[in-house]
């Protein structure tokens, strides 16, 4: 069962960020984002993360995913004009990041038998626990990301503002 | 029962795609957007390893970083539209400014 989910999941996870990487019209790419994001929600629950699918699904494909695609409609985004961009990321860049997973996910797979295995529903972290440690231990990062929030709300309003005088 | 192992292999796929993305995407806003799927893979990663050591601290870790990546989607998309009313284009080739 849990297999099964995980592969669904995770196939449309993938499925979303090619489609991300294929698609030339930024609208088209802010969807597949958010199926990846869903998704990812999902894959959380699996991990028993109940709190971070929960924020995961009202932070990420609710607030900033509208955010984006607000934006999009706002500036009348069109279609990608095919250029041909910079060579050094057609020749450094894709080796690269294929050497990149290469590498993870050989060292992931040998270890596979050192990491364990998770199980549905065997490993739960309630609200209740994320919270007792949030508010307990964690109390003064917490209180200073609202003043890197207010911050940033500030420098967005300052920003998009129209005119400089 | 899923190996903790196949996780961190789809959290490594979802982040090349992401830097695949964002080396070959010419649009502004869909570089951005290639940068938020990195940070979703890596959050991925984090919450694959509190389960594998029973631990709440990875968690706190993806929740930091949602706070943090929301603060960075405001003041970034408040970036492009200044960068879309002084010149016009979404396009970063046409944003070269600082190129040598």
């Amino acid at each position: 069962m849990h297999l099964v989910l995980f592969f669904i999941f995770g196939g449309l996870c993938v499925a979303g960020a090619l489609n991300l990487l294929l698609q030339r019209h930024p609208i088209n790419s802010a969807l597949s984002l958010i199926v990846v994001m869903t998704s990812l929600a999902v894959l959380y629950l699996l991990l028993g993360a109940e709190f971070l699918a929960a924020a995961q699904v009202i932070v990420y494909s609710g607030a900033i995913m509208v955010l984006f695609t607000f934006v999009i409609m706002l500036l009348n985004a069109g279609r990608e004009e095919k250029t041909h961009g910079s060579k050094a990321a057609y020749i450094v860049g894709f080796p690269g990041a294929a050497a990149i997973l290469g590498v993870l996910a050989y060292i992931f797979l040998k270890q596979s038998g050192n990491l364990g295995s998770a199980k549905l529903g065997e490993y739960l972290v309630t609200t209740s626990d994320l919270s007792r440690v949030l508010f307990r231990d964690l109390l003064l990062p917490f209180e200073v990301t609202s003043v890197l929030i207010l911050i940033a709300i500030l420098g967005a309003v300052a920003l998009a503002r129209k005119g400089h005088e | 029962m899923v190996p903790i192992s196949y996780y961190l292999v789809l959290s490594a796929i979802l982040f090349s795609i992401g830097v695949g993305a964002f080396l070959i995407k010419r649009n502004i806003i869909t570089v951005f957007m290639s940068i938020e799927l990195m940070l979703n893979a890596v959050n991925l990663t984090f919450v694959a390893f509190a389960h594998q050591w029973r631990h709440v601290s990875g968690q706190i870790f993806v929740f930091f970083v949602m706070v943090v990546a929301a603060a960075e989607a405001a003041v970034g998309l408040a970036i492009i539209i200044a960068i879309f009313r002084t010149r016009n284009t979404l396009n970063v080739d046409q944003v070269d400014l600082m190129k040598l």
